[in-house]
């Protein structure tokens, strides 16, 4: 199978799973910024996303993007490493062209799937898990509002999302162009339109993310 | 053959080429229509050695490759793309006419002659002319990228010793994607198992058996081991000789050692003396030196040569008081547009060479040496503006500017002329056959089509026309003959004879322990060459340089000092086996500069000039192919001739001044 | 302006693929500034033939930056610090009076060492024999001008050719991936309509081989083309990816 045993292969996965996964969160992150807006709205987004047939069709896709892109990860990387060759360079240095976070995708991936545990502790196990399992206060499985708030009125969560996100963040500068390029969309015309494009859509979804916590940490969401 | 002592007399040898008859145009596609060929399953049948991946080893193999024969190739790097063919920078000719200037294949026949100074063989000369047009159309089919035009046409440039464009390029790196487009095609037989790829190897001798050349024996540079291979016919593209001088623009390891070795085994060595000095090198700067850089002849298209009208000037250039941006026009000394009007800065290697060490040796030399000249992009930059000189230049300018730590595209560049390539080699036949049976020799190796000098551009069309288009036509002639032959084995006693021999000599280099590593001495070849078998050659000292080459031997063979093993990986072991043979060809060099008491193309006897200087032929006497015999060690080689008749042109003096 | 300066030299010595290699240290003084680097290792080796001592093994060939076939890992950088050139090119110029120079083989498993500072970088060739090639034979081509090629195809086709096949990207990669080696032949061919006809075929035997001999997979790192002597970009690495994509989805 061309998609396990040849390298572009491989790369194919990561590529569309990462591509999959950007989508997910700028959704995510669109329907999150709701809740500085309209807390009413976001518990209603919340409900939508309970426990419904859809929802949970959408959450095992999802669930399955994660795994494949670590998993494939995993492979990749101990691939890598085994090409890498036993002895390593005593003195190493990297032209300034490359990027850090290009050479350190897989620390930062799994950076961001640390917290990613966490995270899924703090609202998803309370919330549709809750509604799943019938375990738990039901009644405030869809109250997503009141999850945030209760998390955030904690500065230290407050910044421990914030440098969760950074990391996220500089995975994707270097994950979205890359997956474009790994998908063959780019030329030399291209290449320095698409690195723009996508620190820019990396960046949106970041601080689309981040103004939550940010808005919680100043104040102003103390009211809920 | 070498045990044989023949003592027949100089005359009484006949050296036939076996030119076919007919008039000039239609001597190839007879002998095509009327050689002998071997069918398809007798092919197979048969084994070939190719010695050398270069342009011609490199295409050669995989033409016959792809014909059916069982090929196993040679070459002594780690691949076959790093021959040295790779490192020609300015362009390949062909007869195409493209540009619609005139062109024809009789005149690229004709400049290729002229250029040679009448001194190459007409029939070779007319056959490379004519299959010329077929290697650019063989290169593009492999996807050579060469320049174009917008209209998506090929384009052509100017080169040295021709009034028409007809050169094709691909940047400033037209040897890398010829050479990359015959590995390619080598690459593809190899991948097919049709040739057997032996990297990393390097010849020894050539096994004879029964007059016939049936084999060699190489060394595995990585383990050091001899072994011992067995073909049908042997063929050797293994390049020129110009590292005898120590300081050349070949590679590290190109070598002359394939060539001795055929000359040891009864190929006879011809024209020794001819070795052509490239105008435009970059200077020596420092004793740590350890070869000498290119800048590619294209250069001349737009650069102007000078140097500065009054000596005061050159020496306060030398003197680091003035720089080559103080001069006025006026002030500039524009000497081969001025001494050659018609050709200015494009007349022929040779010329433009000479005139520089004229310039230089009459004390209007610049850089602290004074041993250099100017390349001036000044005008053109003007002209067409810097974008277009770095389109044109701009990998040679960065190369330069690596080296010299020195702008170009604000202050000239400085260049003087080196050894670069050397139009003698192994004597071959218009079968590209030596004087030993199933012994072939193409490429620089040979002596042929050049002359006295080679134009630029027209190495690689050398290379490649033995390689595609020559060899496997006439090598089936010889192989329709050996098709009864079995493959024979290698525990015969000739192998055996070759391989002991072989094994002696690396033993006695090993066993001498001296003093002097084997660069040092191989500098002071290197030097003795440069002084007296250089560019202006005299008989004193010509005479000297023999005495001086037979001291190096005697030191060489008595002092060197070879560390490490002999059967494991030794460069210092390959740069003395390489070294033993420069200076047999050293000697065979200033031999035959000596004997030859014209001058002629890369050959300059200062005996024999014009009032101006210009080189002065003798046709009478000297119309003739010097072949060297081999006459056993320590023993004076016979002097054979190659009369050259010239039926179809009428020799003239070269004059590139009208 | 030419000076001389006194270095010290952390060389990586090994006898063999299998054998443990270790750093050696030289010191070598009075080196000038005008010499290239590889002229300073001459040096060197001529100091220990004459201590009787054996030489450093390194690849060297043209010296003129076009063969491919020196090396050389000098102070974290293949070529060395310098940019757009082979080590051969690289000058003394280049370090300070004083400095330690660190020198290491290319190293990857891909390419075993042979010795000391020399590798065996035969698995390019490899690649190369599975389809870098047109599949024509000698003769019977059609005329050079038959089919016009865009300048700008050509132009890009050449850029991808130049490569010099010398193995500083797979050895500055940190996944040890040849993909811009494989790309630039793969692109050079595809841009060509000579070769575009094969291309297919030529992008996943490449690739499949590439695969087989042990490089690493390709993580956009860039880092191949930042040391690239012949500064081959990466977007050939986005066409081989696209030829390689579309030639599978076909099947």
């Amino acid at each position: 199978m061309w998609l396990i045993d040849s390298s572009i292969g491989r790369k194919l996965i990561m590529s569309i799973t990462g591509v999959f996964l950007v989508l997910f969160l700028l959704f995510h992150s669109l329907m999150n910024i709701v809740v500085i807006i309209s807390p009413e709205g976001y518990n209603m987004i919340c409900e939508f996303l309970g426990a419904n047939w859809y929802a949970m069709i959408a959450t095992s896709i999802l669930a399955a993007g994660f795994v494949i892109h670590i998993l494939y990860a995993l492979f990749l990387t101990f691939q890598n490493m085994r090409a890498r060759g036993a002895v390593k360079y005593a003195l190493k240095k990297n032209q300034k062209e490359v990027e850090w976070t290009s050479q350190n995708m897989f620390i930062l991936g799994t950076i961001v799937f640390g917290f990613l545990a966490l995270h899924l502790y703090n609202f998803w196990f309370k919330m549709q898990f809750v509604e799943l399992s019938g375990h738990g206060d039901v009644s405030k499985a869809a109250d997503g509002a009141y999850w945030v708030s209760q998390l955030f009125s904690s500065w230290i969560y407050c910044l421990i999302y914030i440098v969760w996100l950074s990391a996220l963040w500089l995975h994707l500068t270097h994950g979205v162009w890359s997956a474009l390029q790994s998908l063959g969309l780019n030329n030399k015309t291209w290449l320095p339109r698409v690195k723009t494009i996508s620190n820019i859509i990396s960046t949106i979804v970041i601080l689309m993310f981040m103004s939550i916590p940010i808005y919680y940490l100043l104040g102003f969401g103390s009211g809920i | 053959m070498a045990k044989k002592k023949e003592t027949t007399e100089v005359e009484e040898t006949k050296i036939d080429a076996r030119i076919p008859e007919g008039p000039l145009a239609e001597k190839w596609s007879n002998y095509k229509d009327h050689q002998k060929l071997v069918n398809p399953s007798n092919k197979r049948r048969l084994d070939i050695i190719v010695v050398g991946t270069g342009l011609a080893g490199a295409s050669a193999a995989a033409s016959m490759a792809e014909m059916g024969f069982n090929v196993l190739n040679f070459c002594i790097q780690d691949s076959p793309r790093r021959a040295h063919s790779i490192a020609a920078q300015g362009g390949i000719n062909a007869a195409k006419n493209y540009p619609n200037d005139g062109d024809s294949v009789y005149r690229l026949f004709y400049d290729t002659i002229k250029g040679g100074d009448y001194r190459a063989r007409e029939a070779n000369v007319y056959r490379l002319a004519e299959v010329s047009n077929g290697i650019i159309d063989q290169c593009v089919a492999q996807g050579v990228p060469f320049a174009r035009e917008y209209g998506g046409l090929l384009d052509n440039r100017s080169f040295g010793g021709a009034q028409v464009s007809r050169t094709f390029y691909a940047k400033g790196q037209t040897g890398q994607q010829l050479l990359l487009g015959a590995y390619s095609a080598l690459s593809r037989q190899i991948g097919k198992g049709a040739v057997k790829l032996y990297s990393r190897y390097e010849m020894l001798d050539v096994v004879i058996i029964e007059g016939r050349a049936r084999g060699i024996i190489a060394r595995n540079l990585v383990t050091g081991k001899v072994e011992r291979f067995f073909a049908h016919a042997v063929v050797v593209g293994s390049g020129g000789y110009g590292n005898t001088f120590f300081l050349s623009t070949n590679a590290m390891a190109s070598n002359g050692s394939a060539a001795i070795q055929m000359y040891k085994k009864g190929a006879y060595f011809a024209n020794p003396a001819y070795a052509q000095i490239h105008p435009t090198c970059i200077p020596v700067h420092g004793e740590f030196q350890s070869k000498l850089t290119l800048m590619s002849e294209s250069l001349r298209n737009d650069g102007r040569i000078w140097v500065p009208k009054k000596k005061e000037d050159a020496e306060a250039i030398r003197a680091g008081k003035k720089k080559a941006t103080d001069l006025s026009e006026d002030e500039r000394d524009y000497y081969l547009e001025r001494r050659y009007p018609a050709f200015g800065n494009l007349v022929p290697r040779d010329v433009a060479s000479r005139a520089a060490k004229e310039r230089c040796d009459a004390g209007f030399g610049v850089g602290n040496t004074g041993l250099a000249v100017y390349l001036d992009f000044s005008e053109a930059i003007n002209r067409l503006g810097e974008s277009v000189i770095r389109a044109r230049y701009g990998n040679l300018f960065q190369m330069y500017e690596k080296i010299v730590d020195d702008n170009p595209y604000r202050t000239p560049m400085m260049i003087y002329p080196a050894i670069h390539y050397c139009m003698g080699g192994i004597w071959v036949d218009y079968e590209l056959q030596t004087s030993v049976k199933g012994l072939f020799c193409i490429g620089e190796a040979n002596f042929s089509d050049h002359g006295a000098n080679r134009l630029g551009a027209s190495a690689l069309m050398q290379g490649l026309a033995d390689g595609y288009f020559i060899l496997p036509y006439t090598i089936q002639n010889y192989l329709a003959d050996q098709i009864q032959v079995p493959r024979l084995s290698t525990d015969l006693p000739e192998f055996d004879e070759a391989e002991k021999a072989v094994n002696d000599k690396i033993k006695k280099l090993m066993s001498i322990q001296g003093k002097k590593s084997v660069d040092s001495i191989h500098r002071e070849l290197g030097l003795i060459m440069w002084d007296f078998v250089g560019m202006g050659r005299n008989k004193a000292g010509l005479e000297h340089a023999l005495e001086k080459i037979k001291e190096v031997r005697k030191e060489f063979w008595s002092n060197v000092y070879i560390p490490g093993k002999e059967v494991d990986l030794n460069n210092e072991l390959e740069k003395a086996l390489r070294l033993a043979d420069f200076i047999e060809i050293g000697e065979l060099m200033a031999r035959d500069a000596l004997m030859r008491e014209e001058s002629c193309g890369g050959h300059f006897r200062e005996e024999y000039q014009t009032p101006e200087g210009e080189a002065l032929r003798n046709d009478e006497d000297f119309s003739f192919a010097s072949c060297w015999k081999f006459k056993g060690e320590g023993e004076e080689p016979e002097l054979l001739k190659e009369a050259l008749e010239y039926e179809f042109i009428h020799r003239q003096q070269r004059n590139y001044k009208s | 302006m030419e000076k001389n300066i006194n270095v010290t030299l952390k060389i990586w010595r090994q006898v063999g693929p299998k054998e443990k290699g270790k750093f050696e240290t030289y010191k070598l003084d009075n080196v000038s500034t005008d010499s290239s680097f590889l002229e300073m290792m001459d040096v060197l080796n001529e100091r220990l033939i004459s201590e009787r001592k054996v030489p450093i093994a390194f690849d060297h060939d043209c010296r003129e930056g076009i063969c491919g076939m020196c090396s050389l890992y000098i102070n974290g950088h293949p070529h060395g610090p310098d940019g757009e050139i082979t080590t051969c090119q690289l000058h003394m110029r280049n370090f300070k009076d004083g400095q330690t120079i660190v020198i290491e083989p290319w190293r990857s498993a891909a390419f075993p060492i042979i010795r000391d500072l020399m590798v065996d970088r035969g698995a390019f060739d490899k690649i190369i024999q599975a389809g870098g090639y047109v599949s024509i034979n000698t003769g019977g081509v059609p005329d050079a001008n038959s089919i016009p090629i865009s300048k700008v195809d050509a132009d890009e086709a050449m850029d991808a050719a130049s490569c010099i096949g010398c193995g500083a990207c797979a050895a500055a990669c940190k996944n040890s991936s040849a993909m811009l080696f494989v790309a630039a032949k793969v692109s050079q061919l595809a841009l060509l309509p000579q070769g575009k006809v094969e291309a297919a075929h030529r992008a996943k035997a490449m690739v499949a081989k590439m695969d087989e001999l042990g490089f690493g997979n390709c993580t956009n790192t860039g880092a191949c083309e930042a040391e690239c002597p012949k500064n081959v970009s990466i977007s050939h690495i986005a066409r081989l990816n696209r030829e390689f994509l579309s030639a599978k989805f076909k099947d």
